[in-house]
């Protein structure tokens, strides 16, 4: 195994963590929230069309900032998807596990209408702003190699940490998904909180999906998150809700993925390489029943997750 | 009435309507600065919606509130908390998962940084001598620890009124001591205390003046140091107060439920494990359970019903039949009936009619059903036998169970078992959240149904109950029993030691009384 082998697989890796690290950063804020939102897999298919299509319409016109105007664009239609399924949840009290569902299968709908016309086109990828020696230096590249997004998605990691444990505002998110009825007696606004956070989880998942329609394959395709979206959500339950060790779960996700991109192009695996692209979604699973769990589990999940917020008074 | 400084609050004429309810008809009463100043009255008498309207959780449709000579209108709890008004809720609004500085600074309207609001904690803390850790993390303190929190939470913003809700409901009698000295030092401070409660005892060790309220209206304002407990009891239901009628001089007959080292794991994150649990009760003897709630009293009823089975069938006997295996229907059948502390949902089926739920549990013993067939007449029979026989207010055995009142509802169950004629009836909590004249009754109806030979086994966190009810008690504490005393020669300092999770032999017993007189 030669280093420039090992280098090559390090840099794929780091590009399939960053963006379930993205939505499950989001994720993670929202379900601190104390409100469960399934829909992450359609959040990042309109966050992928929309970023796409920005960069796609004005990219010949302003190639500088195309790219970072369909970030934003991405973030917009990921936020604003979010927050359809937040008022769902949060004026109608619709249940959250379903509405979550209804989301995933609405933001895949959705994103192949609005990218009907894209399809089959291609822009420039929104690779490394690093000088050319240094992006695409043999060594220096593991560095300087990536998309601005890359660096952005781990600068989230201790900025999500800090805000969360540091910050008065994260205390009174962390208070509204404990106990989501004290918080509200105490006089803070459960659902303004709530759907902050909903509207900053669906802009992270935007920008994760992103991620595939501006650097990964720079073009778009229906259903191109292929699943990474469920995979966010399982990252979230097994991180435990602690940012650290979503870092560390979605660069171990990274390494199933590219073990399995390894096992599709070499022909070689022990397993056939379905076992490995099922791996990802058997997780899924096998997360989705340990949430159902987190009473007997325990552990550091919020109290309210998931649950309807019902003042009384 | 004294011609002191203007009050600290004065109430006039306030006046609360709620559809189908008036929940307060022109109250007034005045609360002196430094004045600790008791609440009175049964449940639904318009206590709380009383000192919501203080605490600007609610707003009176008419009245006036005067704050230190000044008519005011308090629109927000915020607005109450910027005048000075503090208060303790009976149920805590805590965060379980985060410390206790965490919860305190989410309480506090100014931002504070942690490090200074840590400081000033402890300055409170130490001045009134309530122990706190503020890095512990909620979920593991006491429920005596928790009120702690709100009151240090309250205390931090200086208030000049200081409303407790139901404070003492469930804290060990040192507790309430110690609470006590907190409040008395308050109140020596210049700190006004609104008291609510319907513990009459506590009421006159602690308070000045007591309110007491009837069904909305304010029935009489008395010094409760002059007021015998029976007299404001009185005043508070409106009628005299019945004594519990017992037979003297009854004999315990054979024994008749047995258990025998009986350990249970704990269910879940929030069960208590059953440890070596043993006890007798016989024929015509009411065996009480004392303890602070979570100390494994919901695992041993779940223990006894049978929705839990021990390990060995000898574990639990009736009439010297081993049941410990068997689940809740069989131990129907062996005459062991359970009645849970939570009606709704777990002793009774909120959206099934009386008829219904009595079939629910008395199908077997009174035939209510036969070959998969449910009678419907005889079942409606029961129902209104129930109805009739125990006074409970419900339109008919059709009525549904939520739609009648807690003390109703309570009433019902406790009858739907009574009347089966069970050899072992076990209760849990049976008057929580009852009013005193429905309370009353059913303690009549336990002491009967003893009398009639059956070992009856009450649950309570209410000590006082126990106490008034129970031949022999004995004190749950993290799943282990203590051993059983008799109530007539009982000793109430060690019984609050045994809550409080002192175990068993006598010499630690001693050590912590000790401990306790020198602290005094």
């Amino acid at each position: 195994m030669s280093i420039d082998f090992i280098i090559a697989a390090f840099i794929t890796v780091v590009g399939l963590t960053t963006p379930i690290l993205l939505a499950g950063l989001g994720e993670l804020v929202v379900e601190k929230s104390g409100v469960l939102n399934l829909g992450v897999e359609g959040m990042m298919l309109i966050g992928a069309v929309c970023g796409f299509a920005l960069t796609y319409t004005y990219g010949f016109d302003y190639p500088g900032i195309a790219p970072w105007g369909g970030i934003l664009a991405a973030a917009a239609g990921g936020a604003l998807s979010a927050l359809l399924f937040g008022f769902l949840v949060l004026e109608l009290n619709s249940n959250q596990v379903a509405t979550g569902l209804a989301l995933a299968i609405f933001g895949t709908g959705l994103s192949s209408l609005i990218g009907q016309g894209f399809t089959g086109m291609i822009i420039t990828p929104f690779g490394s702003i690093f000088p050319d020696a240094l992006a695409t230096g043999r060594y220096s590249q593991v560095i300087f190699g990536y998309s601005p997004l890359v660096y952005f998605a781990l600068a989230m990691v201790p900025a999500v940490h800090w805000f969360l444990n540091r910050t008065r505002a994260g205390l009174i998110l962390r208070a509204v998904g404990e106990n989501d009825l004290s918080a509200h007696s105490i006089g803070y606004s459960v659902k303004q909180v709530r759907y902050a956070a909903i509207a900053f989880g669906g802009a992270m998942a935007g920008i994760g999906g992103a991620y595939f329609s501006m650097v990964i394959t720079p073009m778009w395709a229906e259903k191109m998150t292929a699943g990474r979206g469920w995979i966010a959500l399982a990252l979230v339950v097994f991180a435990g809700w602690r940012t650290g060790r979503l870092l560390a779960g979605a660069f171990f996700f990274g390494v199933l993925m590219t073990l399995e991109l390894y096992a599709k192009a070499s022909g070689f695996s022990l397993v056939p390489s379905e076992v490995w692209a099922a791996m990802p979604y058997l997780m899924t699973v096998v997360a989705l029943t340990l949430i159902s769990r987190r009473e007997t589990a325990g552990g550091n999940a919020p109290a309210c997750l998931g649950k309807p917020f019902l003042p009384t008074a | 009435m004294t011609t002191r400084d203007t009050p600290r609050l004065e109430l006039t004429g306030i006046t609360k309507r709620f559809p189908g309810v008036l929940a307060n008809d022109h109250v007034g009463f005045a609360v002196q600065p430094g004045e600790i100043h008791a609440l009175l009255g049964e449940n639904g008498a318009g206590k709380s919606t009383l000192v919501k309207m203080i605490y600007g959780i609610m707003q009176p449709d008419a009245g006036e509130i005067r704050w230190n000579g000044q008519p005011i209108t308090v629109a927000s709890p915020k607005a109450a908390r910027r005048l000075g008004i503090g208060m303790v809720f009976q149920h805590f609004s805590l965060f379980e998962a985060m410390t206790v500085l965490e919860n305190i600074a989410l309480g506090m309207d100014a931002k504070i940084p942690a490090r200074e609001l840590e400081a000033k904690i402890l300055d409170v803390m130490k001045h009134y001598g309530l122990k706190l850790e503020p890095r512990r993390i909620v979920s593991t303190l006491s429920v005596g620890e928790r009120q702690r929190i709100e009151i240090v939470r309250a205390l931090l913003l200086n208030p000049k009124l200081l409303i407790m809700d139901e404070p003492t409901s469930v804290l060990t009698p040192q507790e309430v001591d110690q609470l006590f000295v907190v409040l008395r030092k308050l109140a020596a401070e210049g700190c006004s205390i609104l008291y609510i409660s319907h513990k009459l005892h506590e009421i006159k060790a602690l308070c000045d003046t007591a309110t007491i309220l009837r069904g909305g209206k304010l029935v009489d304002t008395c010094n409760p140091k002059v007021e015998t407990s029976r007299s404001m009891a009185e005043k508070m239901i409106g009628g005299s107060l019945k004594d519990i009628q017992r037979q003297p001089g009854v004999q315990f007959g054979a024994e008749k439920l047995v258990i025998s080292d009986l350990s249970i794991p704990a269910a879940g994150h929030f069960g208590t494990a059953l440890k070596g649990i043993g006890f007798t009760v016989h024929a015509g003897e009411i065996f009480g359970i004392a303890g602070v709630a979570g100390n494994g009293q919901n695992d041993l009823l779940l223990a006894l019903s049978g929705e839990v089975l021990s390990a060995r069938p000898e574990a639990v006997t009736v009439d010297g039949k081993p049941i410990g295996l068997h689940a809740a229907k069989a131990r129907r059948l062996f005459g062991m009936a359970t009645v849970p502390e939570e009606r709704n949902g777990h002793a009774a089926v909120p959206v099934f009619s009386l008829a219904d739920n009595a079939i629910l549990t008395a199908r077997d013993r009174l035939g209510l059903a036969k070959s998969g067939m449910i009678r419907a007449g005889a079942a409606w029979t029961y129902a209104d036998e129930v109805i009739e026989a125990f006074a409970v207010k419900a339109t008919g055995p059709q009525a549904m169970a939520e739609s009648l009142s807690g003390g109703n509802l309570q009433k019902y169950i406790m009858g739907r078992e009574i009347l089966q004629k069970p050899a072992v009836l076990v209760v849990s909590q049976p008057t929580w959240g009852v009013d005193a004249g429905a309370a009353a009754a059913i303690h009549q109806a336990l002491v009967d149904l003893a009398a009639k030979g059956s070992a009856i086994v009450v649950i309570s966190q209410d000590l006082d109950e126990l106490l008034a009810l129970c031949d022999t008690l004995a004190v749950i504490n993290e799943g282990r029993l203590s051993k059983p005393m008799q109530v007539a020669g009982a000793d109430i300092e060690e019984i609050g030691l045994l809550m409080g999770g002192i175990h068993g032999d006598a010499q630690a017993t001693a050590a912590a009384k000790e401990a306790l007189v020198h602290a005094h």
